[in-house]
This record gives C-alpha cells, sequence and structure tokens, in this order.
C-alpha cells in the first residue's frame, strides 16, 4: 500500500512538471497557432539556469532559504527570452504558410540546444542541496523527499492560477478573444501583438517553472529538451492542443502511464504511451478536449 | 484542325539532354578529383536521394516531416542486420531486402501520420521517429547502442569488381561513387515521372487546395499515405547506400537532429522545384564537412542559416536563381 | 424528368433555420436559379445536396436514388458537382493542369503513377477543348494563382464543369468580375446546358442574369422556398418583386 502511494506521489510530481511544460505549449499555440518546437529546450534552459545559479549561489555561501528564491528566477529568465524571440522570429511569419512556422521554430530549437551545450557544456548540472534542505516526509513505512510535495503544490498552483488569469481576469478574455479571431480582437481595439507576445513570454515562463522545480530532482543534461519536449507531444496529442483541462489530464495520465510503465515494462514505457496517444486519436483525433 | 495553344508541352528533348550533360560531367569526377572528394561526392548523391524522397511529401504534397531519419537510419540498420547476423554480402541483397523493409515501416508510420492536420502530422512524424531512436538505444544488445554496429565492405554486382589487394579502397571508392551515381541517375527519372504523372498532379492538387480536391472525388488520405510511403522509401534507399561507405551504423542517423539536416537540405536548394533537394542535398554535404571541421557548434550554425533561409530565401537557392533568371530575362527584353 | 428531389430537408445552425423543411425538384436539362437575399439559405441548400454538410433531417435522392448518406466521392462518381462562392482553384497548377486534372479524376486516371500526365493524349484533347469553351485556351500555361478573378471564376466553373456531371451547382459564379466576363461564363453554361449534356443549378444576386439565362427561378427567403417558376411568372408575382425589389416590376 505504501509503494502504491510512493508511486501516486511520483506520478503527480512527474504530472506536475509536464503540466507546466504542456500547459505553456498549448496556450502558445492555443493563442498563437504556433507549436513552438523549441519549448523542450526552453524547459531544459529553465532548469540549467536554475542549478547554474544554485551553484553559484551555493559557492559565494547564501544561506538555504534564499536559494528557494532562485526557483522562479530561472523561469523568468526563459520568458525573457521568449519577450526576445516572438517578436524577433516569430512574428515575421504570421502571414507566411503554416511550415515556415515550423521550420523557424525548428530552427530555433537547433540553436537553443546547442547554445545550452555552448555555455553549461556536457556535464550534467545539479541542485539536490535544495531538495536536501527540506526534510523528509514520512508516508507509511517509508521516507520521502519532503521537496517533492513542493513541486506538486507549485503544479497545482500553476493550473489553478493560470486558470483564474485565462478565465477570470480581463487579459484572459483578450488571450480568449484573440485566440477565437485575431482579425475581430484586433478591430475591437486589442492590441494584439501585446496579447501575442504576453502569451508566448507566459507559455516560455511555464516551460521554464517546469525546468527549474524539478531540477533538485534530477540533474539537468543534455538531451533533456528533446525528451521532454516529445512527452509534451504525447501529453497535448492525448489531451488536445489548446486545452487547459487537456495538458492537466493529459499530464496525468502520460505519468502515470509512464510510472506504471517503468515499474512493469521499462523498455517499452514509451511504445507503451505512443500506443495511448494513437489509440486517442484513432478515437478523436483532436485529442481529448481538444476543439476541430 | 485543332490549334495546339500556349501550353508549353514541354518537349522531354532539351531536358533529357541536359541531364545526360550533367551525368556525364558527374561520371567524369574521379578521373580529375581525389578519392576523398569522389567519396564525399558519393555522399552528397545520397543525400541527394534521401532529399529528393523527402520533398515528394514536402514540396509536392505539402506535407512538412520532422521525423524522416526513421527511414534512412531504418535502412543502415538493416544492412548492418544483414551483414552481421545473416552474413549477407550483396550490396544487391541490401537494396532487395532493405527497400521493402523501409517500405513497410514508411507504410506503418505513415498510415499513423497522414490522418492528420499539419500540425499534429508534424509532431507525429517527429515523436515516431523518436520512438524508433531510443529503441535503437534500450535494445543495445541487437543494434550494438551508441557504439552502433560495423559494416564490412559490401560486394558489388556479384563480385564483379574486386576488392582486396594493394590499392582496394581507392578502387572501391571509385566504383561505389559509379554504383551510387547509377542509383541516382535511376532514382531521378523515377521521382521525375511520378511527379509528372496524373497521381502527381493530384498530390499537388491536394497539396494547393484540399477542399476542392475532394471535390473532385479524390480520395485525400490515400494519396497522401502513398506519396508518405514512396518518400519514405526513397530515404531508406538512401541509408541502405550510406551504410557500406559509412561503415558503421549509428543511432545518430535516427535522432532527430539528422531528420532536421534532412529538411535542411530540402530548403536550402529550395523545396518548390524538382532539381532543388538535389542541387540542396550535394551542397549541403560539402557545407557540413567544412562546418563541422570548423566548428563543435555547428548544429548552432545550421540552426541559424535555417532561420535565415526561411527568413530572407525560402525558395532556397535554385528558386532564387530562377527569378534571378526571370528578371534577366525581363530586363533583356525591355 | 425529375434528375433530383429533396424531401422535408432540414439544417439548423443553433437558432437559424437554414433549410426549413424544403421540397427542392430539379428537372433534367434546366436552367435553374436559385436567388433570394443574403442568409436565405441558398447556399446551405447546396452544401447539403453536395456533401459539403449533412442534413438534420430528410432525404435527397438523385436520380430516384437515395443519396442522403453518400460521401462526397460517391456522390461526384453519381454525377453531380459544383464551383464555389469564394473561387477554389489548385493555384500551383497551370490552368491546363487545373482542367486535366479534372478529367483525370473523373476517369480514375489519378492512380497512374508511371505514366506521364502530359502523354495522355484523350486528356489533352478533352482539356483544351473544355478551355476552348471556356475562352482560356491563350493562359493555358500559366499558374492558377496569377490569373485575374473573372479568369479565376471562369477557370472554377470550368473544373467543375469538366468533370462532366449530371447536375452541375454553381455558387454566384458571376459575382466579382466585369460585365464581358458575365456574359461569357453564362453564355457557356447556358450553351452546354442547351446541348443536353448538363443540368444546372445556378446561385446568383445579379438579377439579369438571373432572367435572361434561366429557364426556371426559385426563390428563398429564411429557409424555405417563397416562389418557383419560369422569369415570366416571376415577374409577374408582385409578393416576389416587393421581396427583391421593393417595388413591382413594370410589365
Amino acid at each position: 500500500m505504501t509503494i502504491l502511494t510512493i508511486q501516486i506521489l511520483n506520478s503527480l510530481l512527474y504530472a506536475s512538471v509536464l503540466f507546466l511544460i504542456s500547459a505553456g505549449l498549448s496556450l502558445i499555440f492555443g493563442v498563437m497557432r504556433i507549436v513552438n518546437m523549441a519549448h523542450g529546450t526552453l524547459y531544459a534552459i529553465g532548469a540549467f539556469v536554475t542549478a547554474w545559479l544554485v551553484g553559484r549561489a551555493l559557492a559565494l555561501g547564501v544561506s538555504l532559504g534564499w536559494l528557494f528564491l532562485l526557483l522562479p528566477v530561472g523561469a523568468v529568465v526563459v520568458a525573457l527570452i521568449g519577450f526576445v524571440i516572438e517578436p524577433l522570429l516569430l512574428r515575421p511569419f504570421y502571414r507566411r504558410a503554416e511550415e515556415y512556422q515550423l521550420l523557424v521554430t525548428f530552427g530555433l530549437l537547433l540553436i537553443l540546444e546547442d547554445v545550452v551545450r555552448l555555455i553549461w557544456g556536457g556535464t550534467p548540472l545539479s541542485a539536490d542541496t535544495l531538495m536536501d534542505a527540506l526534510p523528509s516526509v514520512r508516508v507509511g513505512g517509508l521516507v520521502y523527499p519532503g521537496y517533492n510535495f513542493v513541486v506538486i503544490a507549485v503544479g497545482a498552483a500553476a493550473a489553478l492560477a493560470l486558470w483564474l488569469v485565462i478565465y477570470r481576469t480581463r487579459f484572459g478574455v483578450m488571450l480568449r478573444a484573440t485566440s477565437q479571431d485575431r482579425r475581430m480582437a484586433a478591430a475591437l481595439g486589442i492590441n494584439v501583438s501585446l496579447v501575442y507576445v504576453s502569451a508566448f513570454a507566459i507559455g516560455c515562463f511555464m516551460a521554464g517553472l517546469g525546468g527549474a522545480i524539478v531540477v533538485p530532482t534530477q540533474a539537468a543534461v543534455l538531451g533533456m529538451g528533446i525528451d521532454a519536449l516529445i512527452l509534451a507531444f504525447v501529453v497535448v496529442v492525448i489531451g488536445g492542443l489548446g486545452s487547459l483541462q487537456g495538458a492537466l489530464v493529459g499530464a496525468l495520465i502520460v505519468s502515470l502511464v509512464r510510472t506504471a510503465g517503468i515499474q512493469f515494462f521499462p523498455e517499452l514505457e514509451l511504445a507503451i504511451l505512443y500506443l495511448i496517444a494513437a489509440v486517442v486519436l484513432l478515437v478523436k483525433p483532436t485529442g481529448l478536449f481538444g476543439e476541430a | 484542325m485543332k490549334a495546339e495553344p500556349a501550353v508549353s508541352h514541354r518537349s522531354a528533348l532539351p531536358l533529357a539532354g541536359a541531364a545526360l550533360v550533367i551525368l556525364l560531367g558527374f561520371a567524369l569526377v574521379p578521373l580529375f578529383a581525389g578519392t576523398y572528394q569522389t567519396q564525399l561526392l558519393t555522399y552528397g548523391l545520397i543525400a541527394a536521394i534521401a532529399a529528393l524522397g523527402f520533398n515528394l511529401l514536402l514540396g509536392y504534397t505539402g506535407l512538412l516531416s520532422f521525423g524522416h531519419s526513421a527511414y534512412f537510419g531504418m535502412g543502415a540498420y538493416i544492412v548492418a542486420f544483414l551483414a552481421e547476423d545473416f552474413g549477407l554480402h550483396s550490396m544487391e541483397g541490401y537494396i532487395l531486402i532493405g527497400l521493402p523493409v523501409t517500405a513497410i515501416l514508411s507504410a506503418l508510420f505513415g498510415y499513423i501520420c497522414v490522418r492528420h492536420t499539419r500540425i499534429f502530422f508534424g509532431i507525429l512524424t517527429l515523436a515516431l521517429s523518436q520512438v524508433l531512436w531510443s529503441l535503437a538505444f534500450k535494445f543495445f544488445w541487437v543494434t550494438g547502442g551508441s557504439d552502433g554496429l560495423r559494416i564490412p565492405r559490401p560486394t558489388l554486382l556479384g563480385g564483379l569488381v574486386d576488392f582486396t589487394g594493394p590499392g582496394a579502397f581507392v578502387r572501391f571508392i571509385n566504383v561505389y561513387y559509379y554504383y551510387v551515381l547509377a542509383v541516382f541517375a535511376i532514382c531521378v527519372v523515377v521521382m521525375w515521372v511520378i511527379v509528372h504523372s496524373p497521381f502527381g498532379k493530384a498530390l499537388q492538387a491536394i497539396r494547393d487546395n484540399e477542399v476542392r480536391a475532394r471535390f473532385l472525388g479524390l480520395r485525400i488520405r490515400r494519396f497522401r499515405w502513398i506519396a508518405f510511403l514512396i518518400s519514405g522509401t526513397f530515404t531508406g534507399l538512401a541509408g541502405i547506400l550510406w551504410a557500406p561507405l559509412n561503415g558503421l551504423a549509428t543511432p545518430d542517423v535516427l535522432y532527430w537532429t539528422f531528420s532536421g539536416e534532412i529538411v535542411f537540405t530540402a530548403l536550402l536548394g529550395g523545396f518548390r522545384n524538382f532539381t532543388g533537394p538535389i542541387l540542396g542535398g550535394i551542397v549541403f554535404t560539402y557545407l557540413k564537412t567544412y562546418a563541422v571541421a570548423t566548428t563543435e557548434y555547428w548544429q548552432l550554425l545550421l540552426g541559424v542559416v535555417l532561420v535565415l533561409l526561411v527568413l530572407v530565401l525560402p525558395t532556397g537557392i535554385v528558386g532564387a536563381l530562377t527569378s534571378l533568371a526571370t528578371r534577366f530575362k525581363a530586363r533583356e527584353k525591355s | 424528368m425529375i434528375l433530383l428531389k429533396t424531401v422535408n430537408l432540414r439544417k439548423q445552425f443553433g437558432e437559424t433555420k437554414a433549410c426549413d423543411g424544403l421540397d427542392f425538384i430539379v428537372s433534367k436539362g434546366e436552367f435553374l436559379s436559385l436567388v433570394g437575399s443574403n442568409g436565405a439559405g441558398k447556399t446551405t441548400l447546396v452544401n447539403l445536396i453536395s456533401a459539403h454538410l449533412q442534413p438534420d433531417s430528410g432525404q435527397i435522392l438523385f436520380e430516384d436514388r437515395d443519396i442522403t448518406f453518400m460521401s462526397v466521392t460517391d456522390r461526384i462518381k453519381a454525377g453531380i458537382a459544383r464551383s464555389f462562392q469564394i473561387v477554389n482553384l489548385f493555384d500551383g497548377l497551370s490552368v491546363f493542369d487545373n482542367v486535366a486534372l479534372s478529367i483525370f479524376a473523373r476517369e480514375g486516371k489519378t492512380v497512374k503513377i508511371a505514366a506521364l500526365a502530359d502523354h495522355d493524349q484523350d486528356v489533352r484533347d478533352e482539356s483544351f477543348d473544355v478551355l476552348g469553351q471556356f475562352g482560356l485556351t491563350s493562359k493555358s500555361a500559366v499558374p492558377a494563382g496569377g490569373l485575374a478573378q473573372g479568369e479565376r471564376k471562369l477557370l472554377d466553373v470550368a473544373v467543375a464543369y469538366a468533370l462532366r456531371p449530371k447536375l452541375l451547382f454553381l455558387d454566384e459564379p458571376t459575382s466579382g468580375v466585369s460585365t464581358r466576363e458575365k456574359t461569357q461564363i453564362m453564355d457557356t453554361v447556358s450553351s452546354v446546358v442547351r446541348a443536353g449534356t448538363v443540368t444546372a443549378v445556378v446561385i446568383e444576386h445579379d438579377m439579369d442574369v438571373v432572367f435572361r439565362y434561366s429557364d426556371r427561378i426559385v426563390m428563398m427567403h429564411e429557409g424555405r422556398f417563397l416562389a418557383d417558376g419560369t422569369p415570366e411568372e416571376i415577374k409577374a408575382n408582385t409578393e416576389v418583386a416587393n421581396i427583391l425589389l421593393g417595388a413591382p416590376l413594370t410589365a
């Protein structure tokens, strides 16, 4: 029973991180109709930046309490990157054919993956001091890292915050209006460019946050970006691209399957995920919560 | 008497003539270039075949695949398995067995992918090729993992030419070049016929206007699936030709960055015309060789050039040359 | 002889009844104009018959066969074709190829992958035939995307016509074109109907065109048929005239 609880907690942790990444991807697509191929790499950058900052801060002798404040910093850095990328690289392509947009974000993927390698090299960067800083919790007869609950909490909080922003604020109304009909929104006086860059920055923030909160539990390594991207793709395929609930439900499903898969069929865990995605696609091609 | 109007019934003759001249030029290369250059150009022709296959899907059907490394890699690994596990060394054997296998893979992956919209299509192609890559890693006792599998020198045309003794390597490189050149020529002709056939016209129609194509009674999904099948098989053939030359099959050629390279070659040459990917494949091979020798971060360079290409030169080299030529002709007339 | 018949055809979009229990009959060989204000339901009716939309209820019978649930492909095979209100062409292909493709599709020749499209003499001849009928011969090599608006409309109709349908639906074939081009389009459609090869149903707003070419005019209003008759009968119908023009037509 205890082991089951641990497994469920692990799933929730994983789902939390996956949700952050996928929700960001979905938000960007929902508002701007762009699939950000570099999204996984932004998650990786969030992880690397955070790990690096923690390392530097520790070297400077900063106390552990303050270190926790560095977590959102990683996310903010990624958001800033998004603020720069959108007007520079994405805006010129909104009028062009879909292929060109995909190609540009793919080019961005190539660039950012190598930039990560350039800045931080091939060695993994860890921030496990943060994880060790929090006390372990007793779950049944076993011991479980307290930090993991932080990750789950952040994920849940982010889901709530995102829902509030999208459905309960004026900005959220503008977001939804723009995603429904860009031209109409502009005609109504909404500053579409601002909405776009904000949406993109928020999406990037989410990805960066995912990386930031995950890095204390697992070191930042090269290739983590693309692995995350593929999983985020599976999540949005299952949940539906452009849907917040879809990202949540999809993340939960994918994590549960992955946890179960690792337990019983380690080699085939990815294959099982794809099987599920394939089944969902056959039954509902736009995903569980997706629009046509 | 029916008046034959202004349709340029492109007489095949001048086109065939030009192609023959170019083929002759290619045939003369080993006589003047050194072994290294010949080998490099062989890789270039292989890349051109891969790009040609890829572009059937992009340029002519309007589907952008980010997962073509799957078919190239499959082709390469099939050769490795045949060599290692079955002791098969005949190049013809590799092609005869490898082609149907890559065709089946393309058919399977294609079936999954073409059921979906453009965006999901791209995502699915990427995801599926990554699955294959991760399988190559996970089942390392079969695939040799990251070390890959060695591929010994094959026999060509049933051992017609002897690759033993002194000067064997040079002999192999030269003969293999002509072998690949011959296959390349066949591929070009086959692809040319395909895109100029009624089937090819239907593909382009579907690319241009899916709704209207449906209202002509065309079954969209089926056409796209067949295009995918052909596309993957061509790229698989490139992988089959590549493996014995490289001597080693590694998971790199299944990884997503390799798919990116294939995309890049089509974009570089220009994906809106027939010869663009051919030129792109050859040029890219040279560019990559020199770039890799120059910098460690050549993926970054690739990404930057890709973005620049899309921004500035979306029609690629051939496209740019064509519009320059048209502008020149117009200026001459005025 | 009745070619097409709908029975109590209904289609609703939210609160709006685009087709409110329509019994529509088209006789073979006639040139029928479907008129009415915007939103009357004309395009929806055509969409239902051409399988662009599925009806909420009702039946569609073509040559006494129930085609209500038939797919687009099958309806085309049965002999129904349409052009679109917003021009829908294959911009990357030449004018010639646009028409030729229609013929290849009709003949089931699009499966041919080992033969050159240009070498099919029958298709070539027929394509030039059709292009000639629509006055597009001189533009055959031009990519469809490079044509002027009026020519694009002509080509749009030509592509639908090249399917040699029994029943051809034209959705506003003369909107946005010059008077000369209007005449060209309508003359051509009219002549092929006269030749007995096609039955045409045309959605039109230009009443001059409607009165000049139609054998029969059907007027729709808010999802229902308001009037149905020859041009003379419609002209004499004051109720129709009031709705159309706000005043009765002079005799």
